[in-house]
C-alpha cells in the first residue's frame, strides 16, 4: 500500500502540535527531559496535556466504534427483551423471545444446522489445510506457484464463490460437478436442490474456501519447526510418519488452537454462502441461524425482538467459545 | 544432508526425485490447481464464451465472444463496480486513518484507561459483523447525536466499516516496536506530537500498513450483509450484491453473471498478487503470534 500523501493537520489537533519549543543549538540539549521544555503554564500544563493527547488520537476510533459497534450491541440486547413494533412502540416481554428461540422448532433446526456446518467446515478445512501444507511445503519456485494458485479461493469474494459454485452444482447430468462424477460412474446428484444434500453441499464450498487459508497458517507453523529435530529423527532411523507424529504435530499444536477458534467463530456467523447458495435450502434444510435471523429481521412485523434474541444467543456462544479457547491455550502454554 | 529421509520439510517430498516421483507430483499439483483454481479459471473463461445455461460452462472454449460483457454493461455493471470502488476506496482510507491514529495512542502513550480501551477494541473482534448487522442498520437509519439517515446511501456502507479491531491491533503491535529514542530525539529537536506521528513513527510502519491495507481491502470488498441491509435500491448495490440480480439474462443466459463475477473477482486477485508479501505476513504474524 503506498503511503498516503502529507495531509494538512486536522484543526482539532493543531492545538496539540502548536506548543513547540525554540530550537536548541545542536544536540547539546540531548539529555534534557521533555518536561523542562517551556510551555505556557509550565509543568502542570505539560502533565495535563500528556494525558489529553492520547485521547485526541483515539477520538475518531472511539466515536466510530461507539456509534457502529457498541450502540447497536446495546440496541440488540434491548430489542431482545421486547416485542419490537416499529412506529407503534415496543412492548416489554421479558424472556419470551428467548423462550421462543430455545423452543421453536425452526430455531432449533437452524441452530443444529449451524453447529453441524461449523464443525464440519472447521474440521474439513483444518485437515485438508494440514495435508495441503505438508504436501506443498518447501522453497522451490514451482511450489510457490502451486500454493498461490491454491490460495486463490481465499482471496475471492464470497459472493463470487457462491455464484460460481451454484453453477458448478447444477443438478442436471451436464452440470460441471455432475459431469466429473459422471466420469467416475456416479449418477447426477441434485446437490443444492435436495433437502438431504443441501447442507453438505454448502459445507464443501466452505471447506474449499477455508482449507487454503488454514494451509498458509500451517505452513508458517511448519517453517518454525526445528530442523535439528528432523535431523535427529532421521539419524535415529525414524520413518516419516513417526517423525510427523512426534516432532511436527506437537510443534503445530498452538496453530491448531488458533485455527480452531477462528474457524469456530467463522462457522457460527455463516451467512453469505448459505444465503446465496440455498437461502435456507429446500424446506429449510440448510437454514442457519444468521439466515433465519435475517429473514425474521426483514419482516418488520414484530419479529425483530425474536431475531435479536437469536442474535444475542449467537453472540454469547461465540464469545464463550473464544474465551474457553483462550483459557485452554493459556493453560496449555503454562504446562 | 537431505539424502536420507530429507529434513527440510516434514514429509521430505523434496528428496523424491525419481521420474515416477516427478510424474506423481506433477499429477498431484495439477489436481490441486484444478480443484482450487479451477472454478475461478472457469469464471475467467466463461466470461468470454457463450454460456446460455450453466451446463454450457467449460474450460475448453470453442467460441469466444464479448456479448456477455456487452450485456453486463447494459445492465449497469459499471455502476455497481463504481459503487464498490467508492465504498472500498473511502472505507479503506478512513479505516486506515482511524486505526493508525488510535494505534499511535495505544502503542506509544501511557495514559489512564489505555488497557481498557484496548480491551474494548479487541472485544469487538468477538462480535461477528453479521450478528450486529440488523441492529446496525437500525442505528444507521437514525444515527445518534447527529440524527443522520444513512440508509439508502453509500455512506451508510462506508462508515461502519471504518471500525475494525483487526487493523488497530496489527498497527498497535507494530508501533510498539519502534524505538523510543527516535521519538525522544525528534521531541528534543522540537517536533510536536503530530509531526512525530506523521514523520517519525508512521514511515517506519510501512509493512504493517501494507498488511492492514490489503486485508482491509479484501474485507470491505467482501462485505455482503451490511450493504444488503443499507441499500434501498438496486442502484446502490455494490458489485458482489448485484451478482444475485444478474443470475440470468434473456440474451446471454448465465454469461452475464460470469462476466460480472469476473469483474468482481479481478480486483481481489490483482491485489493479492501485487501485495502477496503483505498478505502472507499478515496471515502468519497475526494468527501464529496469537
Amino acid at each position: 500500500m503506498t503511503r498516503t500523501g502529507p495531509r494538512a493537520a486536522t484543526t482539532d489537533r493543531t492545538a496539540s502540535a502548536a506548543p513547540t519549543t525554540e530550537r536548541r543549538p545542536g544536540r547539546s540539549g540531548a539529555g534534557t527531559p521533555p518536561s523542562k521544555l517551556t510551555f505556557r503554564g509550565g509543568r502542570r500544563w505539560e502533565a495535563a496535556r500528556r494525558q489529553l493527547v492520547p485521547w485526541l488520537f483515539l477520538a475518531p476510533a472511539l466515536i466510530i466504534f461507539a456509534l457502529f459497534k457498541f450502540i447497536p450491541l446495546v440496541r440488540m440486547v434491548e430489542m431482545s427483551g421486547n416485542q419490537v413494533r416499529p412506529f407503534l412502540g415496543d412492548i416489554y416481554v421479558g424472556s419470551d423471545n428467548y423462550e421462543q428461540v430455545v423452543s421453536d422448532e425452526v430455531f432449533q433446526e437452524a441452530i443444529w444446522h449451524t453447529i453441524y456446518l461449523a464443525i464440519g467446515t472447521t474440521i474439513g478445512a483444518l485437515v485438508l489445510g494440514l495435508v495441503l501444507a505438508l504436501v506443498l511445503e518447501g522453497q522451490l519456485m514451482h511450489l510457490w506457484f502451486v500454493r498461490s494458485a491454491v490460495f486463490l479461493p481465499v482471496v475471492a469474494a464470497m459472493a463470487v464463490v457462491a455464484e460460481v459454485w451454484r453453477i458448478l452444482y447444477h443438478p442436471s447430468e451436464d452440470g460441471a460437478i455432475n459431469s466429473i462424477i459422471g466420469l467416475l460412474g456416479f449418477g447426477p446428484e441434485p446437490f443444492l436442490g435436495s433437502a438431504d444434500q443441501s447442507l453438505n453441499s454448502v459445507m464443501v464450498v466452505g471447506i474449499w474456501k477455508g482449507a487454503p487459508y488454514d494451509m498458509m497458517i500451517f505452513l508458517a507453523g511448519l517453517a518454525g519447526v526445528d530442523r535439528a529435530l528432523y535431523e535427529a529423527a532421521s539419524v535415529d532411523g525414524a520413518s516419516v510418519w513417526r517423525r510427523l507424529w512426534h516432532v511436527t504435530f506437537p510443534a503445530l499444536r498452538p496453530v491448531f488452537a488458533i485455527l480452531l477458534t477462528l474457524a469456530a467463530i467463522r462457522g457460527l456467523r455463516v451467512f453469505t454462502e448459505v444465503f446465496l447458495l440455498t437461502n435456507g435450502g429446500p424446506d429449510g434444510s440448510s437454514e442457519v441461524l444468521m439466515t433465519l435471523i435475517y429473514k425474521l429481521g426483514l419482516e418488520r412485523s414484530g419479529e425483530l425482538g425474536v431475531a435479536s434474541a437469536g442474535s444475542v444467543v449467537l453472540l454469547t456462544a461465540t464469545a464463550t467459545l473464544t474465551v474457553i479457547v483462550q483459557v485452554l491455550r493459556r493453560r496449555g502454554a503454562a504446562k | 544432508m537431505s539424502a536420507r529421509t530429507g529434513v527440510d520439510t516434514a514429509l521430505g517430498l523434496d528428496t523424491k526425485r525419481g521420474p515416477l516421483a516427478i510424474l506423481a507430483k506433477t499429477i498431484l499439483y495439477g489436481a490441486l490447481i484444478f480443484i482450487f483454481a479451477g472454478p475461478l479459471i472457469a469464471i475467467l473463461i466463461g466470461a468470454f464464451i457463450p454460456v446460455a445455461d450453466p451446463t454450457k460452462l467449460t474450460l475448453f472454449p470453442d467460441d469466444l465472444t464479448l456479448d456477455n460483457f456487452r450485456r453486463a454493461i447494459e445492465r449497469d455493471v459499471f455502476l455497481y463496480l463504481l459503487n464498490s470502488f467508492i465504498v472500498v476506496g473511502f472505507g479503506l482510507l478512513f479505516q486506515v486513518l482511524v486505526s493508525i491514529l488510535a494505534a499511535y495512542a495505544l502503542a506509544r502513550k501511557k495514559f489512564v484507561g489505555s488497557t481498557l480501551v484496548m480491551l474494548a477494541f479487541l472485544a469487538t473482534m468477538m462480535l461477528p459483523e453479521e450478528v450486529l448487522a440488523i441492529p446496525l442498520s437500525l442505528v444507521l437509519a437514525d444515527v445518534p447525536v447527529i440524527h443522520a439517515h444513512l440508509i439508502g446511501s453509500l455512506t451508510g456502507m462506508i462508515v461502519p466499516v471504518v471500525a475494525w479491531g483487526f487493523s488497530i491491533l496489527v498497527m498497535t503491535e507494530f508501533m510498539k516496536d519502534i524505538p523510543i529514542e527516535l521519538e525522544e530525539a525528534a521531541r528534543i529537536d522540537g517536533a510536536g506530537e503530530l509531526r512525530i506521528f506523521w514523520s517519525v513513527v508512521l514511515p517506519l510502519c510501512r509493512p504493517a500498513l501494507g498488511v492492514i491495507g490489503i486485508f482491509g481491502f479484501a474485507m470491505i470488498w467482501d462485505q455482503y450483509m451490511l450493504p444488503l441491509l443499507v441499500a434501498t435500491d438496486n442502484e446502490q448495490f455494490t458489485l458482489p450484491l448485484a451478482l444475485r440480480t444478474l443470475r440470468t439474462d434473456e440474451e446471454v443466459g448465465v454469461g452475464v453473471l460470469l462476466a460480472a463475477s469476473l469483474l468482481a473477482l479481478l480486483p481481489s486477485v490483482v491485489a493479492f498478487l501485487a501485495f502477496q508479501r503483505s498478505f502472507l505476513r499478515g496471515l502468519t504474524s497475526g494468527a501464529v503470534k496469537g
